[in-house]
């Protein structure tokens, strides 16, 4: 039984947040309170993969996400939807069903790509360079989509509310949340894998002593690359689920600088380099963000001050670079009791 | 491109050129001293303009009572100027006190002290919008417009005052840098921050100096903006005072000829890539596509001169 | 054929000349000392081999292989470990994860299999916590595996960083003052343990140091530099005895 508690946990969580949402249990606000905390969540651990465990400043997280949410958005309407641009359907309706997740991937695939572009003139470049090319990169993802105006320019692109009414008559499911839930697991899985890995951990080493690492064998340049497009990917991911909300419609004010100051807040709050400190920020924030929402404008006073706070009394965060089963040592015994309890390894004398 | 048309671009481009001048060396002036991107700078610049505003619509009497007097509008404008600067700078240095040597003198990481900054910006950006609304605001006309023609080019005199002014004050900023201690103190603290306090020289005052001295720098820069275009708003910091950050990086961070250079080549880009868009043939190079080829343009630079115009690489020691 | 040869070794850095026409030549399984006053380019020689700077002009022949224009991991993978003279671990992670991670040059699974956890990947990993574990053993600090390697007394750091330096199985080991700050029974121990590791690794042994116990007592043979130019080579003895390198360290009589 004990095996088992880790995934009994999750299918838990799947059940009361997915089965409350089927049955209608949780309204439709709630419903939209969830899928924003999940796209944060994918946000944030993301990002912390750059800026926590690799310990880069990587500011322009919103300008991936724009490229996997308009690349997504755009394929599923392209293909299953009637729009004034793209003309009819490409493929029968039913279709969106299996498909949907393809399109999901393949706004990640271009995020990603986008990524591999940024990522190789800033890393032959000093550190504090990412900061400048990311923030450029970010306005000019905006900027680019706002002069295009077969996708809508600044007005925005809309019609995935259509795909997702479709795969909703084929089975009556809150499908987004859904695939958000599965985006969710994938990232952490991912995340988890890729850092834990003596591959992944090179990525700690270079935010140690980047020249060191590099003396020590670790390919710094593959390695660098390689970690902010799988950052920049998932932040497609995030965009890609974000552009199928049920507003229905995407526009390039939703990826400002502003959005990705809104996620670097939730990877600090949570602590760099913690998985678990960014799932649990990201949720904090999100509920955060909607308790304040009646202040209006104030709450971007609140915001900044409540971080600057932070940063002069804790500034690693709620978690720091530990896990929570590093907090809990008998949680982790609990989840995983088939390892060994760690740190005690043979003695040579 | 026929030459008057050619010398009206420039004058614009010496006049845009030379905010973004004034602000980009507050960045790097601050870099120079701290390794710290000032994040909070260019919303610096939005404070600077709009106590500008206020100061000069009080003078004006704006405020439901008069005063005594009525101030000749050029000095109204030199005391919106100089009360401008000194409250700017005050303001920068009251955040680097409050926010920014509580971490330092922690031996925070220096990315908590960038998180910081970046946060003091929005901060200011909305108390601002919060306190006085969104909408833009008029800024008042403390210079009578004239307008010469000279060949077939015609400009203002507040694009001379601006222009000049500005040299004026970065000539003044090369003497203090140069030859006054407190700029040396302010060089030799950007090669060797350790060994400066050995030296017995204050390090938290020439710290405090150099803010004083890039704020104000920031607030004529907004005070000169809210006079030449007349309208000022709470984002003008994000979309002038990033670009200065940038014009500061081609320059070469934490040297201040680079800040300059970097000033008065990004604006010289944007007005000319705007010009070229009225050739007929490069009419897709419309204004909107401005900024986006000023950026390409600033990564293309970067990639192959990664530490700017005037930057020297910072050895590592291994 | 010698396992590493240089010859014309010169490299600026600015104006200043730190290395001069530095010629080497080292024969498998030596162990070759490198000293010289402060400043005089030995740790820049080291960076020149390992590729941290490419330098100006000078060959560099490493098994035959020509290490002029390689990237830093690409030598380590060619067989050259090294520590640092001012020890570079990774502070906040595990003594543990600081000799996984040098095995970095060795893993075959690429970054896919390790998003996924393929079998290949696990197999690997197995095998590097394997020998990780078995390499912190034998320099007697494998019960700090866990601990963060910034918590450690310095000796047992100095341990843990040739233990990293190991991981890649190099043939060639650099050692940058190795000896530094410890006390002279620490420093017995080290110099048991190098000749040890000599022998066990089959390692070539290159060291730069100031103590002349180190040197002279486990060196073969030694080159001096001053200034970033070979001033004298040989064997301890004649080391001892030639009147260039007393004067490099002790400067010129006078009168």
């Amino acid at each position: 039984m004990r095996r088992y508690s880790l995934p009994l946990i999750i299918i838990a969580l799947f059940v009361l947040t997915i089965g409350g949402s089927w049955l209608g249990i949780l309204d439709s606000y709630i419903q939209l309170v969830l899928l924003y905390i999940g796209i944060n969540v994918i946000l944030t651990v993301s990002l912390n993969l750059v800026n926590g465990y690799m310990g880069e400043f990587s500011c322009g997280h919103a300008g991936f996400m724009a490229v996997g949410a308009y690349v997504a958005g755009i394929l599923t309407v392209w293909l299953f939807a009637e729009d004034k641009v793209f003309g009819a359907p490409v493929l029968p309706i039913g279709w969106a069903f299996p498909l949907f997740p393809i399109t999901l991937v393949i706004g990640s695939i271009a995020a990603a790509l986008v990524g591999l572009l940024v990522a190789i003139p800033s890393f032959r470049t000093r550190g504090d360079y990412l900061a400048i090319i990311t923030l450029a990169v970010n306005y000019m993802v905006k900027s680019s989509i706002e002069n295009m105006e077969v996708i809508g320019g600044p007005r925005g692109f809309v019609g995935m509310k259509r795909v997702m009414n479709a795969m909703g008559d084929v089975l009556d499911a809150p499908w987004l949340l859904i695939w958000t839930f599965v985006g969710i697991f994938a990232t952490i899985v991912i995340i988890r894998n890729f850092i834990s890995s003596t591959l992944g951990k090179g990525v700690e080493a270079i935010r140690e002593d980047e020249i060191a690492a590099e003396i020590m064998g670790v390919n710094t340049r593959r390695t660098k690359v390689a970690a902010f497009m799988l950052s920049c990917g998932l932040a497609g991911l995030a965009g890609g689920l974000f552009a199928h909300w049920p507003g229905g419609y995407i526009n390039p004010l939703m990826f400002t600088f502003l959005r990705s100051t809104e996620v670097m807040v939730m990877v600090y709050l949570g602590g760099m380099g913690s998985i678990t400190g960014s799932i649990i920020s990201a949720i904090l924030f999100t509920l955060l963000l909607e308790l304040l929402r009646p202040l209006g404008v104030f709450k971007w006073v609140v915001i900044p001050l409540l971080l600057i706070v932070m940063m002069l009394r804790r500034p690693q965060g709620i978690m720091g670079s530990r896990e929570l089963t590093d907090v809990f040592p008998r949680l982790r015994a609990f989840l995983q009791p088939d390892k060994e309890v760690e740190g005690y390894a043979p003695a040579s004398d | 491109m026929t030459l008057d048309i050619f010398l009206q671009h420039l004058l614009n481009a010496l006049q845009w050129g030379s905010f973004y001048a004034l602000i980009a060396l507050g960045y790097t002036m601050v870099y120079g001293v701290l390794l710290l991107v000032n994040f909070a700078h260019g919303d610096i610049f939005m404070v600077g303009a709009y106590a500008g505003f206020f100061i000069a619509t009080f003078l004006l009497g704006q405020y439901g009572f008069q005063l005594p007097f009525t101030l000749p509008s050029w000095l109204v404008l030199v005391l919106t100027i100089i009360g401008s600067m000194t409250l700017t700078a005050g303001l920068g240095v009251g955040i680097e006190r409050a926010a920014y040597r509580p971490l330092r003198e922690r031996g925070a990481n220096r990315l908590y002290v960038v998180i910081t900054a970046l946060m003091v910006g929005v901060l200011l950006e909305n108390l601002n919008l919060w306190r006085l609304g969104g909408a833009d605001r008029g800024f008042p006309q403390l210079i009578r417009k004239q307008i010469y023609t000279v060949g077939g080019v015609s400009f203002t005199n507040v694009k001379i005052i601006v222009i000049g002014l500005s040299i004026v004050v970065m000539l003044a900023l090369e003497l203090i840098v140069r030859r006054t201690k407190v700029g040396m103190a302010m060089r030799a603290i950007s090669y060797d921050k350790v060994a400066v306090p050995l030296m017995g020289i204050p390090l938290n005052r020439i710290i405090v100096a150099t803010f004083a001295l890039g704020s104000s720098l920031a607030a004529l820069a907004g005070v000169m903006y809210g006079t030449a275009y007349e309208v000022i708003s709470f984002d003008m910091g994000i979309f002038v005072g990033w670009k200065a950050f940038i014009c500061a990086v081609v320059g070469g961070i934490g040297e201040i000829r680079g800040a300059v250079a970097g000033g008065f080549i990004l604006a010289f880009v944007e007005i000319f890539v705007v010009a070229l868009g009225q050739i007929p043939g490069f009419q897709w190079l419309s204004s909107t596509y401005r900024d986006l080829v000023a950026f390409s343009i600033l990564l293309v630079f970067l990639t192959f001169r990664p530490t700017g115009i005037f930057g020297a690489p910072r050895r590592q020691k291994v | 054929m010698p396992l590493l040869q240089t010859s014309g070794l010169t490299h600026f850095f600015g104006g200043l000349r730190a290395v001069y026409d530095f010629s080497l030549s080292l024969e498998e399984g030596e162990l070759l000392g490198l000293i010289g006053p402060n400043g005089a380019g030995k740790t820049t020689i080291f960076n020149l081999i390992c590729g941290v700077y490419r330098p100006m002009e000078g060959q560099i022949l490493f098994n035959g292989t020509n290490l002029i224009g390689y990237r830093p991991h690409q030598v380590t993978a060619t067989g050259i470990g090294r520590t640092f003279q001012n020890i570079r671990l990774w502070n906040q992670l595990t003594v543990l994860d600081n000799v996984k991670i040098a095995h970095y040059s060795k893993v075959k699974y690429g970054i896919v299999d390790s998003v996924l956890r393929s079998r290949r990947c696990r197999r690997e990993e197995a095998e590097i916590e394997k020998r990780a574990i078995e390499l912190l053993d034998i320099f007697g600090v494998a019960s700090y595996a866990h601990e963060l390697a910034r918590n450690l007394p310095y000796g047992e750091q100095r341990r843990v960083e040739i233990a990293r330096a190991l991981a890649a199985e190099p043939r060639l080991l650099l050692l940058d003052e190795p000896a530094a700050g410890m006390n002279p029974g620490e420093i017995d121990q080290l110099l048991e343990l190098i000749q040890w590791l000599r022998k066990e690794f089959s390692l070539t042994v290159w060291i730069i140091e100031h103590q002349m116990q180190v040197i002279m007592s486990i060196c073969e043979r030694i080159q001096v530099i001053d200034f970033g130019e070979t001033i004298a080579e040989g064997t301890p003895a004649e080391i001892q005895a030639n009147p260039r390198v007393i004067e490099a360290y002790l400067g010129k009589e006078v009168g």
